[in-house]
């Protein structure tokens, strides 16, 4: 998977659990860019990006998830790994 | 994780979202996002289903759109010691697909003790109809050692259920709700293993030991149970209903993926608890209860019966099956057969674990499907909704649910020998309260169809009223009667003047009341004892004339309809007043979606129309009958009082 498809991927995520088709992520974006992007849907696309790439976050990796790149850096090693 | 197995998958469920998001007016896109409700979702799905319906004017106060939708407004409360946010889409998105509009309001967490402690006006403002409280182990802490003797961790246990009971009362009494307390889940995995729950002081059985109590603890105070424990262990399938990250992360005690059985779950325990779960189940045979079509293999070729492995599974459904029918789901059969046949399986097959009388209505022939569900409901007297269909055949399911989507059509699993795990994940029957007359229901409804096949043989309607030797018996409400009766308060829709729901509780007040009478009624024939089926509530009231009552309640078992009961319970209900002194008695009628059968009912008993009261301009209507003057209807009931 390319870092391309991730990110083409994980905006789908994004525009799934929040409800928004305009949402283009860029990997400076985090929750202060986005609207509804608070606590409560950060664990849900926490959740929701899991599941689409069939992946688990580690309880300690969770707190690094600040930006968009932050998310595609862990999905990129995780799938790799895999 | 694979959830709400009993529903349909459908072929493309974001873009159906998709469209129904295009609807600009919020009464269509309800309507589309209460059908989509009949499709199996995930999380995500189901937040975006609940997106569809934010500006939907839905149980907010004021609002008709519920009752255009046939949905029951609900408000729910949820004060909870963990996160809960998350699973709210979930609950009022099954609403949907359970008939309940439901507005919802979450306590911030932990906040629980203090908005019991005193009202709380936001709340009280918010009026909720029912409080969930959703309580985890890790606030319930036991301040016990792990070698805590038995008697230490019975102590423990009955100071918790005597704290959870206080916290019942204040939600009672400060905002008037139904409460419902969530079963605890263990504060940790097994420490010692198949010891465990030897062990008293251990996480699991602590949890065990205080969701026990709570079961005692909840019946005689009224309060209903969610059990999260029991459905943690089996609908769940041992899958993650918790997630220790998620805890961690954000103390939520169910992981957002299961929030959508999570919701339903909820919702199915509402909707039971306001009389709206499902009643009957209609099955088809050939496949479906047992191998083989009986028409071409003839009774003794179908596959039933021990030996057989694919035989015994058939046994294990109509075991399931019988099992429901003793707890009072009704009964039917609709199937493409030859009746003379599909009976004859019945009566011949020595290994039938269903019998022929356990079925209410048999309606086998040529007949379309919808058809001959439609023709079970007549003869049932049950509404379509009430109506679950079971039947192995994919094509007739999905005929079944595009000519009547009313009716509940579970989505079978390919293996008959996962039928009843189906069934009983799909949750149609859930109940809040079970009575021994709940047991007794199938005969009563065996005798309803008995009655209808009689019908249609005989015009003359009056000569088999009498034939059926009816004996009403009318009492006052008294302590054994209120379990029952509260249930048929809480549960009657379509014979009912008012809709006026009353808990165990309330209704034990309101007969307190010597001004009161509250009376109860139970029918028997020759051919079956139904029971208490007529609750009847007249009390004194100050828009009134002192010497009027006014009945607040009257509502009747649909399936004693047509049997002229009503007129019995008037000529008792007048004589009781009589005793009193009353001198006339002013009926009301409430309309709502489900009642319009009985809007007459007080014109056909013979009371005069009357002018309301105050200015209303709404749509309640008032009748009076004076007491000694309006004649009582003729009936064919022998009429028994106790005093």
């Amino acid at each position: 998977m390319t870092e391309t498809q991730i990110y083409a991927e994980l905006t789908d995520v994004f525009r799934d659990v929040l409800g928004n088709d305009a949402i283009v992520l860029r990997p400076d974006t985090t929750a202060a860019d986005v609207d509804g992007w608070d606590s409560h849907a950060h664990v849900t696309l926490v959740v929701a990006t899991e599941m689409r790439f069939g992946i688990r976050f580690r309880t300690a990796e969770l707190e690094g998830l600040h930006n968009v790149s932050d998310f595609v850096r862990l999905i990129e090693q995780k799938r790799s790994a895999a | 994780m694979e959830q709400l197995r009993w529903l349909p998958s459908h072929p493309d469920l974001s873009s159906a979202i998709k469209a129904a998001r295009g609807q600009t007016d919020p009464e269509r896109r309800l309507c589309d996002a209460i059908a989509l409700t009949g499709y199996r979702r995930d999380f995500i799905a189901t937040e975006k289903l609940d997106r569809l319906i934010a500006d939907c004017p839905t149980a907010r106060a004021g609002s008709e759109l519920p009752a255009l939708m046939h949905l029951q407004p609900a408000r729910l409360a949820v004060l909870s010691s963990h996160t809960v946010d998350h699973l709210v889409p979930g609950m009022r998105v099954a609403g949907l697909g359970r008939r309940l509009a439901l507005d919802i309001t979450v306590t911030p967490y932990g906040l629980y003790r203090a908005v019991l402690a005193e009202r709380d006006a936001e709340l009280a403002a918010f009026a909720p109809d029912f409080i969930l409280l959703a309580l985890d182990s890790h606030e319930m802490a036991f301040d016990l050692a792990i070698d805590a003797s038995e008697a230490e961790v019975a102590r423990a246990v009955q100071e918790r259920v005597a704290d959870l009971a206080r916290l019942w009362r204040a939600a009672r009494s400060l905002y008037g709700a139904q409460v419902i307390q969530q079963t605890f889940l263990p504060a940790a995995p097994p420490l010692f293993g198949s010891l465990e729950r030897v062990v008293p002081a251990s996480p699991s059985a602590l949890a065990e030991r205080l969701n026990d109590a709570l079961r005692d603890a909840a019946r005689s105070e009224n309060v209903l149970l969610f059990d999260l424990d029991l459905h943690g262990r089996h609908l769940l399938s041992g899958q993650a209903l918790a997630d220790p990250v998620r805890w961690h992360q954000a103390k939520q005690l169910v992981s957002p993926i299961a929030a959508p059985v999570h919701g339903d779950l909820v919702a199915r325990l509402l909707a039971a608890a306001l009389g709206l779960s499902r009643k009957c189940l209609v099955m088809d045979l050939d496949n479906t209860l047992w191998g083989g079509v009986v028409g071409d293999d003839g009774v003794e070729g179908i596959r039933l019966g021990q030996g057989d492995a694919l035989g015994e599974a058939f046994l294990a459904i109509q075991g399931y099956v019988a099992l429901l029918g003793r707890r009072g789901v009704v009964l039917a059969i609709c199937s493409k057969n030859d009746p003379r046949i599909a009976e004859a399986a019945f009566s011949d097959h020595p290994e039938m674990v269903l019998h022929r009388q356990d079925i209410a209505c048999f309606m086998a022939n040529w007949d379309d499907k919808a058809t001959n569900l439609r023709r079970i409901a007549q003869d049932l007297s049950l509404g379509l909704d009430s109506l679950v269909f079971l039947d192995d055949n994919p094509a007739e399911r999905d005929i079944v649910r595009r000519e009547l989507p009313v009716v509940a059509v579970p989505e079978l699993p390919e293996d008959v020998a996962d039928y009843p795990v189906c069934l009983s994940e799909a949750g149609y029957f859930e109940a809040a309260t079970f009575t021994r007359d709940d047991a007794g229901r199938a005969q009563s409804y065996r005798a309803k169809a008995a009655h209808h096949e009689a019908l249609a043989q005989t015009t003359d309607m009056e000569g088999y009223l009498r034939g059926l030797s009816m004996t009403l018996v009318a009492s006052e409400i008294r302590p054994v009667d209120l379990p029952r009766a509260a249930q048929l308060i809480n549960k009657s829709n379509q014979f009912n003047l008012t809709t006026r729901r009353y808990t165990e509780t309330e209704l034990e007040e309101m007969i307190a009341d010597p001004g009161t009478i509250a009376m109860c009624f139970r029918l028997h024939d020759k051919f079956a004892d139904h029971g208490l089926i007529s609750v009847v509530i007249a009390r004194p009231d100050p828009e009134w004339e002192e010497q009027a009552l006014l009945i607040d309640t009257w509502l009747m078992s649909c399936r004693v309809l047509g049997r002229q009961v009503e007129a019995a319970a008037v000529e008792a209900l007048a004589a009781a007043a009589a005793r009193r002194g009353i001198r006339w008695l002013i009926g009301e009628y409430r309309p709502t979606p489900r009642n319009a059968l009985v809007a007459d009912h007080y014109g056909k008993l013979g009371f005069e129309p009357q002018h309301p009261p105050a200015e209303g301009g709404n749509a309640v209507r008032f009748w009076r009958h004076a007491i000694g003057d309006t004649p009582i209807p003729a009936h064919v009931i022998k009429l028994k009082a106790l005093q």
